[in-house]
């Protein structure tokens, strides 16, 4: 099975073990993934305005190097994921943007929304699938895990089609893949803060630690997330007193290749 | 903000929202994890709009305040999506001269060893232009 693989720039700085963990699993369970090549910043966030063309060129340009190597794009971090994802969904059915995103890239080939854009957690799910994923563990994690989706994995969930939005379960699946228990707790697919981080901190702490506090509260032993800034914010402003760790760390764990 | 209508069309163009499928059920604001921080609730922005209050809207605060976090567009029953109403008041209101949110001279004090770089990209993306 071979792919287009999107890391984006925070995987390859403060959130290099979301990226090196899921290249090293990957490979465990027989899967290429190859790095897109000259691939940009997606911008870190999606822009709902229409009229915001240039803020689009990027992801649309990595969509456009998936097409041209006749692959399906895989990326990891949550928010690249969401921003990519949707601009695909404008290029496909919004026709203001795609006219204009394809009149300034000028390329041979307009681009139409042609590529799939799975993220790492479908591609464990839909194309290996858990089943298989149990198989090939070798180090069960006998903890007990508390799943947190954040917004950008879910929603909107018309364009993102992961999973329920309200009731996900994905994480959870992956959990019990890898030897360990889920823990369900409140506000798990509610945000973390997110930019606020750097704006207003007393919103991230507040919005965080709700969920960070469920948690614990239900013998949470380990939080896992996908995003990197989900990471940051449940654990310098939520005060997780348990590690937060990316899931692809803990799936390189279980595989036997971290 | 010199044409008041004009500038409540253009939001209306750029975020592509019917504003007058609201139904008032105010699930958007119940859904929002912020709305205590907001002076104008997402329902209020949807109902300034729909009625030409744009003016408080443009004044107020709240625009940033919004998480971009899409709860309210999932939950409305009325697919309205308040978020994209607030993110083109916000970006009406940035693209003037001036009025930037956030300023590079503010990061320093903003910022950690530890924070990703996806927060500070996000954080200009939202509040500067
Ligand atoms: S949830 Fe939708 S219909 Fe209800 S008040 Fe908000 S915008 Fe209007
Ligand atoms: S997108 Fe903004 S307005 Fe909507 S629920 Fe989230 S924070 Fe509130």
């Amino acid at each position: 099975m071979k792919y287009s693989y999107y890391p984006g720039c925070t995987l390859k700085t403060k959130a290099k073990d979301l990226d090196i963990y899921a290249r090293s699993s990957a490979e465990a369970l027989g899967v290429e993934l190859v790095e897109v090549k000259e691939w940009q910043c997606c911008g870190g966030v999606y822009t709902t305005a229409q009229d915001e063309i240039a803020t689009k060129l990027s992801a649309v340009r990595t969509l456009m190097s998936a097409r041209d190597e006749g692959t399906d794009l895989v990326t990891v971090c949550a928010a690249c994921h969401n921003v990519i994802k949707r601009v695909n969904d404008d290029m496909r059915n919004n026709e203001y943007v795609s006219t204009r995103a394809n009149n300034y890239l000028q390329a041979e080939a307009p681009y139409a929304g042609e590529t799939r854009v799975i993220h790492f957690l479908e591609l464990l799910r839909d194309e290996i699938g858990f089943e298989n994923i149990k198989k090939a563990v070798k180090n069960p994690i006998s903890k007990k895990i508390a799943a947190y989706y954040g917004c950008l994995l879910l929603r909107p969930s018309s364009v993102m089609q992961m999973d329920n939005p309200e009731n996900p379960s994905i994480l959870e699946d992956f959990i019990k893949a890898i030897g360990a228990t889920p823990v369900i707790s409140a506000y798990r697919n509610e945000c973390c803060g997110s930019y606020f981080a750097v704006t207003d901190k007393s919103i991230a702490k507040r919005n965080s630690s709700k969920f960070v506090d469920s948690s614990e509260k239900n013998g949470a032993e380990m939080i896992l997330t996908a995003c990197p800034l989900c990471l940051y914010n449940l654990k310098q402003n939520g005060g997780a007193s348990v590690p937060v760790v990316y899931f692809t760390e803990l799936l390189a764990e279980a595989l036997g290749v971290k | 903000m010199a044409n008041l209508n004009l500038t409540s069309e253009n939001i209306k163009r750029i975020s592509g929202v019917d504003a007058r499928k609201c139904m008032r059920c105010g699930k958007c604001t119940a859904s929002c994890p912020n709305f205590e921080d907001m002076e104008y609730h997402p329902h209020q922005f949807v109902y300034f709009i729909e009625n030409g209050k744009l003016d408080k809207l443009l004044e107020s605060k709240s625009v940033f305040k919004c998480l971009s976090c899409f709860a309210c567009v999932e939950r409305c029953p009325r697919q309205v999506e308040p978020a994209k109403l607030i993110e083109a008041v916000r970006l009406t209101v940035i693209r003037q001269q001036g009025a930037n949110h956030l300023l590079p001279d503010e990061i320093p004090a903003a910022i950690d060893e530890e924070m990703p770089q996806q927060a500070l990209v996000a954080a200009f993306r939202k509040f500067t232009k």
